[in-house]
Formats: C-alpha cells, structure tokens, sequence
C-alpha cells in the first residue's frame, strides 16, 4: 500500500491572534493510502471540514506539512495537485455554476484549457459514470438535491483525478439523495481505483469506508476499520456519533438477558445470531 | 384545535401553461391533541399540504377546516391572519428566516405581528431561550453570530413564542448531526407532553414517525394514500413498498425475527427498547418450556 | 405568484428563428430598432408590419405570449394613439362630435405610431421567446470581445452574468420559502397599510441578502477548487455556430432595410 496523502503534526487555527481559542486541528497526522475510502467522523466543530480544506490547500496550517502525491502542499504546486483531487461541497445549490448539467461539468475543463473536442467526451464520460447522462440540459432548479450532488461528482470527475474528496456532501439530501450519492461512489471505486475522502456525520456512508478516522475537539480521537470503530460503542455517543441499528439492538438485547456470541453490523447476522444462540439449542 | 382537509386539490401556477398539478384529493383529519406523522419522498405534495395547515395556500379544490375557520376554494377567504398565529410552522432549515439585529427581537417578532404586548412577548423569549438549552448571552447577540445548531433553536423559539396550539415541523432535523437530530426530537416530544400541542411532523424518517407519532399519514404523488395508526401503516409493508417506502427498522427486524420463530410477536414493535422487551419475552418463553 | 411572470420568458422550440445563433438575433434586433425609424408611410409600415408578422410565423411561438408581451405597454400604446387622434389636426377633417374633431393625419399618425410599438415589442418578444438568456450571454460576449483592447472585463461580466441568470431561479425559490415563513410569524408583503407592508421588507430581504453573501463565498471557494484562476487560458465549451441561417437573416435585413429606404416619401 503506498501513501496518496498524508498530514504530519499539522496545527491549524482560524485566529492565530487569540491565543485562549482552541485550535481548529491540533497535531494531526493522519495518513491515506493509494485507493481507500476513508471517512473522517465527529461531531459538528470537531474539526472535521478544516481537514478537508487543509488537504486541499484552501487552507494552510500554522504548523506541520500536508502531503499529496508525494509532494508537500504549498502555493507552487497547489493548481497542478487541484487538478489531481475533485471536491463537492454539502450545498448542491452553491457549487453549480453552470446554466445547465453537461455546462456546470465542463466549468473544470474549460479552467484548465482543454481542447473543446475532449471537453465534449469527457463531459459525456463523466456524466455516464453517475448515471446523469440523460439531464445533459436539464437546469439546475428542476434537479433533486441527489442529482445535483451526482452532477458536481461528475464535475469533479471531468479532470480524472486520483483522489475524491466528499465534504459533508450528503447532509442536506434526503433518504434517496443520500442513498444515489452514496451507490454512485460504491460504482466508481468498483470501475476506477479512486481514493475517497469522506468528511461525514452519516453512519452509513462511514460504514462504507475501509478505515474510519474519528475526530474531536480537534484532534485525532481514534482510528481503525468500521468494526474496530463502532466496537467503542457508547464513547461514541459520548462524543456525539450514533451507532449502527444492529449494534444498539444487539446491547438492547443483552439488557433483557438474551444470549448473543458477537456484536453485529448487519441486521442479518444479528437476527442469525439471536436465533442460534437463544433458540434450536 | 381540530385540522381537516376535505378533497383539497392544489395546482400550482392554474390556467396557465405552466400549470403543475401538487395535490389531488387529500381527504386527512388531524385531531386536536394528536401527533401526526406526514410522510412522503420529496415531490409527493407534504410540503403544499402543509403550507394549506395555516393559510399560506388557498385550496385549488376542496375545503380546509382549521378548527372554526373554513376555507373553500371557490369563495374568498378573509381574516386569515390569526390561524397562523394558532398554527405554528417551523419550516425545513428554519435559520434561513433569521433577520433581526438581536436574537431577543427576532424572537419576539412572531408574538408582536400578533398584537402580544412587548413585554409578554420578552418573557416569553427569555423563557423559551432556557427551555431551548441557550445560554442567557445569546439573547443579546446578532443571530448571524451564532452557530448553526443555535440558529436553527432561536429559529425554533421564534414559532414557539407565539404560542400556537398546533405545531407543525417540516422535518426539523435536516442537516443536524446525530446528537443534534435527537436533541431536537426530543425537545419537541417534551413540548407536545407538557403543552398539550397537536403536533405535525413532516418527515423522511420512518424511524422518527415510528417513535413519537401516534398517527401517521403517506403521501405519494399528491394523494394521502395510507392513513392511520402507525401500527396499521408501517403493519403494511406490502403495501408501503409500492409507495417505495420500507417499513421502520424495528419493524424489519422484527418480521425477520418472526420468519424464523415462525409464528408473530403479541405485537409490531416501533422502538427499539419495545422489540428488545418482546423478543426477551419470547425468549425467556422458550426457555422456560425447554 | 413568481409563477405567473411569464412574459418574456424563454420558450424552446426548433424553429427557424430558435436555431439561428444568438449573435445573428442580436444585431438583427439593434439594427432593425434602427430601421423602424425608416418608414413614414402607409407602404413602409405595412412592409414593417408585414416582416415582422413574418418573423413570428417563423418562430411559431404561441401568439398568447406576444400578447402577454404587449400587456406592459398598452396603456401607453393606447395613450399615444388617442394623444394623436384628439391633437393631430391636420388633413381632412373625418369625424365629429361636440368639442373633438378626429382628423385624417390624426388617425394616420395615430395607426402608425401604434404599428411601430407593436413591431417593436414583437421583434424584442421574439428575441428573447426564442433565445436562452445563457445565449444572449454568450452572443453579448463575442460580440463585444473587440472591447476588451479597452480594458473592458469581457469575460468576467460574461461569467457574472451567467451565475447570475443560472441562480434567478434558485434565488426567486428561495424568496418565496423566506416570505412564507415570515408570512408564518405574522408579517406579510402583500396585505395590510403601506407603513406595515414597507416594514415587512425587512424580514425579507435581510435573509436574503445574508443567504446571497454565504453562496457567493460557498461558489468562491468551489470555482477556485475546480481550477478557476480568471479568464486567462480558458477554453469555451459553449460554441456559437454561424450557419446559413444567419447569412439569410442579415441579408433579408438589408434587403428590407433598402426597400424602406427606397419606398419612403
């Protein structure tokens, strides 16, 4: 596994002149490998968004690097790795800047000078991706929040970049927004070798992650594989996370004295395990 | 205060070209006292029906009761304003309608447009800033200087002041994060035991409609197609699918549960804490026979 | 109520005028402005009024929203056409009754003043009933691209321009959201004494306003993440395609124009 992108000892605050406010991040470091879905998890002020604009050079820390493909971010080489990394925002509405879809995917294309006979390909390959291939003039205005958001990752995806930065991007949307958004990200690590950052308080979009890093007040509060994660259980509460349904159920069931050999994520594999361990014995 | 809508029919931009059908014959009675659940996925009509629960649209087709109030779609209705004094209406990201240079006044805004004498009104601000778990300082503070979880509650207060006896949320958790959403439910829950409302949920969450509401209506396509208790809405998973709504997660638990027992609980479960209390009885019933 | 403002408002279709490119449409329309002023007879104007029917039969654009296109300007259309009825008194002498006399020049004048209000608001409908308001954006950018030697910000009115026609929309929703929930806590626009409803502006348009600063910042920030750097070294993606369509427009024009020219008095 080879590191895509990393933070090391980073400290960022938003008034360096006030020395009694917390720091925004405080000594983090944190690093993601070549072609993993990572979420960053936390309660909102935790810290969570900076991170995500530091690994995109839309902030600079006080302290410590931010490394992306190899190289340590600074004002030099900030446009060339931007056009390595795709980012949508949590409001559909205030990223869309094209009249229409197939205009608003084009919008990094043409900031980047490409010839008008790729634009064209490519606008039409991206959008195929998130499946929006049939809105190519459809407005913003008549689009769901989920279409809008599959539109920006199209947007993003125009550059073909290595790396996909998702921050807080399916808050706003509804049950079927956030289940499109989070399909179509599910489809493109099957077809590409994206690496997928998601800043997000959803559980089930952390679920989808391979590792889950979890922040608070700022600073690296634990990271691991969801099971490891979601195994602190009520800490997580405490911090101000939810759990998944079939982990709750599971210690619900433990109070009123039924037997279960494991904690589960999965519905399935709990209801399996009530039976087996309380019935048939 | 007893809300019913008879055969309300709504159509956005009638008799021009534009015209865009939103409601089609919506036959609801939400009774005074009541918690009532409206679910629907977005462009099923909840939000035009719930801007007819005080007056801000005017039935297309149809008459709308609220409480004495009548408004039929043929005739001129007049004397609107005191309904949406009575009908509270936290709409969705209700921080969007903060404006005024202090949080004190923005609250007392609502209760002052209704004639509420200025200093009821502050009490009443100051009293609900507590309830709403503020600190006093807010009250002095611009509304723009607050976080957004602190927005969306000053937001909240400003409805509440007014002290109407329905109130209607448009789901009040969008956006919130998970300690968030279940602070602001419970708040609310709070309010509609201890204040006597009829409350209106408007909502996504079946989970959320399972837990609090004792009523519950699905709207799909601009009719309300299923209505009643949620025992008898989200029993109906059937029926519920072709709306393309799933049944609550304790109440698919549950059923996958029950395919293995082979035989049903003594009742459907709509909390958690509820199927975990059954599935122990089941349990300590097996093992007391064996 | 943003529901029923539908005048002006573009309509697609396929139509021959809809698949002309907005440049062509643009110097059509200032120039045929220019034109108007040719005719000074009954021929002219019924050349005039004739192409201009013409021009809307081509577009097939539904004569209800040339009407509706009308309505702003009738009273002043009827205003000017009595004007010239009652104080225009030259020629023959055609009707009267007590104390107002009707003349022939009146009524001419009056017919002709008329028609060139109609063709006027016609070919202006027309233009922008069949042309997206992102085209003439784009037309309006080339077209004045020659400016840009005089340090005139072409490209960045033109990118203004298009987000701001693209949230219009957004923005005219959002409106309405912010005026129902206010209407909610008891303040509304649209009833009460002229002091009450000039107070409800307020509870409007502040919401508005800091709703409108935070997506400025929010599509700052996303055009500078997707590669936005200013106008240097971007390429188009919307291309304007001038085709025979357009040729025949403008040579139509000129050949209409002479014709006046020629049959004036």
């Amino acid at each position: 596994m080879n590191e895509i992108m990393a933070l090391q000892d980073v400290t960022y605050t938003y008034s360096p002149e006030e020395t009694n406010m917390r720091k925004a991040v405080e000594s983090m470091s944190f690093s993601i490998n070549d072609g993993e879905w990572i979420a960053i998890v936390g309660h909102n002020g935790s810290g969570k968004s900076t991170m995500a604009k530091l690994m995109n050079g839309l902030l600079f820390p006080q302290e410590g690097q931010v490394r992306v493909l190899g190289e340590s971010l600074n004002e030099e080489n900030l446009w060339a790795i931007r056009s390595q990394m795709g980012m949508v925002f949590q409001n559909p509405d205030n990223q869309f800047v094209g009249a229409t879809v197939q205009d608003d995917v084009a919008f990094a294309l043409e900031n980047n000078g490409v010839p008008f006979e790729d634009m064209v390909v490519r606008v039409q390959e991206s959008l195929a991706q998130v499946k929006m291939d049939g809105f190519l003039n459809s407005e913003p205005h008549h689009l769901s929040g989920g279409q809008k958001q599959r539109v920006a990752i199209a947007g993003a995806l125009a550059l073909k970049p290595r790396i996909l930065i998702l921050d807080e991007a399916t808050s706003m949307l509804d049950p079927q927004g956030r289940e499109e958004v989070l399909a179509t990200i599910h489809q493109l690590r099957e077809d590409t070798h994206l690496t997928v950052l998601s800043i997000t308080h959803d559980l089930e979009e952390a679920l989808l992650a391979d590792r889950i890093l979890v922040m608070n007040k700022g600073r690296k509060y634990a990271e691991g594989t969801p099971a490891e994660i979601f195994a602190r259980g009520q800490e997580l509460v405490e911090l101000g996370l939810d759990l998944p349904f079939s982990l709750k159920m599971g210690k619900l069931l433990l109070v009123e004295d039924l037997e279960l050999k494991e904690e589960h994520m999965s519905e399935e594999e709990l209801v399996k395990d009530v039976w087996t361990s309380n019935f048939n014995k | 205060m007893d809300i019913e809508l008879q055969q309300v029919g709504y159509a956005y931009a009638k008799g021009t070209p534009f015209e865009k059908r939103a409601l089609v014959d919506v036959n609801l009675r939400i009774p005074s006292g009541s918690y009532q659940a409206i679910i629907g996925h977005t462009g099923s009509g909840k939000s035009t029906l719930l801007q007819h629960l005080n007056a801000l649209l005017k039935p297309s087709e149809g008459t709308v009761k609220i409480g004495d109030l009548e408004i039929h779609a043929k005739k001129k209705a007049k004397n609107l304003k005191p309904v949406r004094q009575k009908i509270g209406i936290v709409f969705q990201f209700p921080e969007h309608q903060l404006f005024d240079e202090t949080v004190l006044k923005d609250i007392m805004f609502g209760p002052l447009n209704f004639g509420v004498p200025a200093d009821e009104a502050e009490r009443r601000a100051r009293e609900l800033v507590k309830q709403l778990g503020l600190p006093d300082e807010v009250l002095e503070k611009s509304p723009f200087d607050l976080s957004g979880g602190q927005m969306r509650r000053v937001a909240i207060a400003g409805v509440l002041a007014m002290e109407p006896s329905v109130l209607v949320l448009d789901e009040p958790t969008a956006g919130l994060d998970p300690r968030g959403r279940q602070e602001i439910m419970d708040l609310f829950h709070k309010l509609y035991i201890e204040k006597g409302l009829t409350v209106i949920l408007v909502t996504h969450s079946m989970e959320d409609a399972a837990r609090y509401a004792n009523r519950v209506a699905i709207m799909h396509d601009g009719r309300c197609v299923m209505s009643g208790s949620p025992e008898d809405v989200f029993g109906d998973e059937q029926r519920l699918a072709e709306y393309r709504l799933a049944a609550p997660r304790v109440v698919r638990l549950q059923r996958k549960f029950e395919a293995l027992l082979g035989a049903p609980l003594s009742r459907l479960c709509l909390t958690e804490e509820e199927l975990a209390i059954e599935m122990g009885r089941v349990v300590r019933g097996e093992r007391d026979s064996v | 109520m943003m529901e029923k403002m539908i005048f002006g408002r573009y309509i697609p279709g396929d139509s021959f005028i809809h698949k002309l490119d907005p440049r062509s449409k643009l110097m059509f329309v200032f120039l045929f402005i220019a034109i108007v002023f040719l005719a000074n007879n009954a021929v002219t104007y019924a050349l005039l009024l004739a192409f201009t029917l013409i021009i809307v039969l081509f577009s097939r654009i539904r004569l209800y929203f040339l009407i509706n296109g009308l309505k702003p300007i009738i009273f002043l259309l009827i205003f000017t056409f009595l004007l010239h009825i009652f104080f225009t008194k030259e020629g023959d002498l055609l009707w009267k009754w007590q104390f107002i006399e009707v003349y022939e020049e009146g009524l001419r004048q009056g017919i002709f003043i008329s028609v060139r209000f109609l063709v006027l608001v016609f070919i202006t409908s027309i233009l922008t009933l069949t042309t997206s308001p992102i085209s003439i954006t784009d037309g309006m950018e080339v077209l004045l691209n020659p400016f840009k030697r005089f340090k005139l910000p072409v490209h960045e009115l033109a990118l203004m321009m298009s987000i701001s026609l693209r949230f219009i929309p957004t923005l005219m929703d959002e409106t309405d959201k912010i005026m129902k929930a206010q209407m909610a806590r008891g303040s509304d626009v649209s009833t009460g004494s002229m002091k009450e409803r000039i107070k409800a502006v307020v509870p409007l348009l502040i919401p508005l306003f800091v709703s409108a600063f935070k997506r400025a910042e929010d599509l700052a920030v996303a055009m500078e993440v997707r590669g936005y750097r200013g106008g240097e070294g971007r390429t188009r993606y919307r291309q304007l395609k001038w085709d025979w369509r357009d040729h025949t427009v403008v040579l139509i024009l000129v050949i209409v124009a002479a014709l006046l020219w020629w049959l004036r008095s």
